[in-house]
């Protein structure tokens, strides 16, 4: 698995110029043309992550978080998980650049490769924004009855984090 | 972030608390300048799998799983390829190239719904397979991993497939359960 994690960007890439030689585009053009796009991106989330790191900073200092964690800790002990990345686990199903603040936050006081690190990394990358996602998909067509969708989604939200949880301990143990 | 301020008046770490809004503010555009340049790399070669064919290619093998997803939308419908493009996109990690497919295919799936304003649930298979779809790449949290200067950065892309797949699996049995359980009367 270790391999697996090890060759997935360079392998990705040549796939992707190959594909790209392939069909005889102009890969250079192209590649400019999408990181564009790419560094519209940045500039559009920064306000997002300015106001998330804030905020986060202010929960964080205040003391709410550890009252907060208190609560939840009976739970972060059964499956080890560090009570650092609670407020990711709380924040990824509400806001994609919330909850990216709050990963960015963690990688970088308590270490990339720390247990906090690897847990919010694979919890970051493992689900998406679920009620973002409904909002914006159902909205989109007019639908105001969203039946089972949220819970569903929210519940499954849950079952990622959990398993990431406990194949992190599986993994980097 | 009310509630924080609120909470440190009270326990009296207010000095504690300036400090922290002000070293936060300060990260932020440098965390999003040490991003940047992995954001680029990995938009622009989307770019050029997207126009090779390559998402294409990737949607045709998943074609016979979709299919079987979705019991309810006639055969040859043109909600498939949306929903196929869609789950491609997602698949590479490009949401910004899976959220217009997955608009055609919302527009597409409410085309065949009786009534306009209440979900049906295929629209909710669908969107219960995006929130908790799998990535082959988490590009950018493996970029963040990357500007944090660690040992490994890509170490967490094994896991976080197998968590997002037994996410994804759960999801699946789980509307199909509430979906049986909705519709039994």
């Amino acid at each position: 698995m270790e391999a697996i994690s090890l060759y997935a960007t360079p392998v990705l890439i040549i796939i992707i110029l190959v594909s790209g030689v392939i069909a005889k585009l102009p890969l250079y053009e192209l590649f400019v043309e999408g990181a564009m796009e790419g560094l519209e991106m940045c500039v559009k989330i920064l306000p997002y992550v300015l106001g998330m790191l804030v905020a986060i900073a202010i929960f964080r200092s205040s003391g709410a978080l550890e009252a907060l964690s208190v609560i939840l800790m009976p739970i972060c002990k059964l499956f080890n998980i560090p009570t650092e990345v609670l407020p990711l686990a709380l924040m990824r199903p509400l806001s994609g650049s919330g909850a990216l603040g709050i990963t960015a936050d963690i990688i970088a006081t308590e270490g990339p490769d720390s247990h906090a690190g690897l847990l919010a990394s694979i919890m970051q990358g493992s689900t998406d924004t679920t009620m973002y996602i409904l909002a914006v998909y159902f909205g989109a067509v007019g639908i105001k009855k969203y039946l089972y969708a949220p819970t569903v989604g929210l519940t499954a939200d849950m079952v990622s984090f959990i398993s990431a949880a406990i194949i992190c301990n599986i993994f980097f143990a | 972030m009310a509630a924080g301020i609120i909470f440190a008046a009270i326990s009296g770490e207010v000095d504690a608390l300036n400090n922290a809004i002000f070293a936060a503010a300060e990260d932020a555009p440098m965390l999003i300048i040490e991003l940047c340049g992995m954001i680029c790399l990995w938009t622009g070669l989307m770019k050029i799998a997207e126009r090779s064919g390559l998402v294409n290619l990737i949607g045709k093998a998943l074609s016979p799983i979709i299919r079987r997803l979705f019991p309810d939308i006639p055969k040859g419908h043109p909600a498939f390829s949306a929903i196929i493009m869609n789950v491609a996109a997602n698949f590479l990690g490009i949401g910004n190239a899976a959220t217009p497919f997955g608009l055609k295919a919302m527009e597409q799936l409410q085309s065949l719904n009786p009534d306009k304003s209440r979900a049906t649930p295929s629209m909710i298979t669908f969107l219960v397979l995006n929130t908790s779809c799998i990535t082959l790449m988490p590009t950018l949290v493996i970029s963040m991993r990357v500007s944090a200067e660690s040992a490994s950065p890509a170490a967490i892309v094994g896991p976080t497939i197998i968590a997002s797949t037994i996410g994804l699996c759960f999801a699946l049995i789980f509307d199909r359960l509430m979906r049986a359980f909705y519709y039994r009367r």
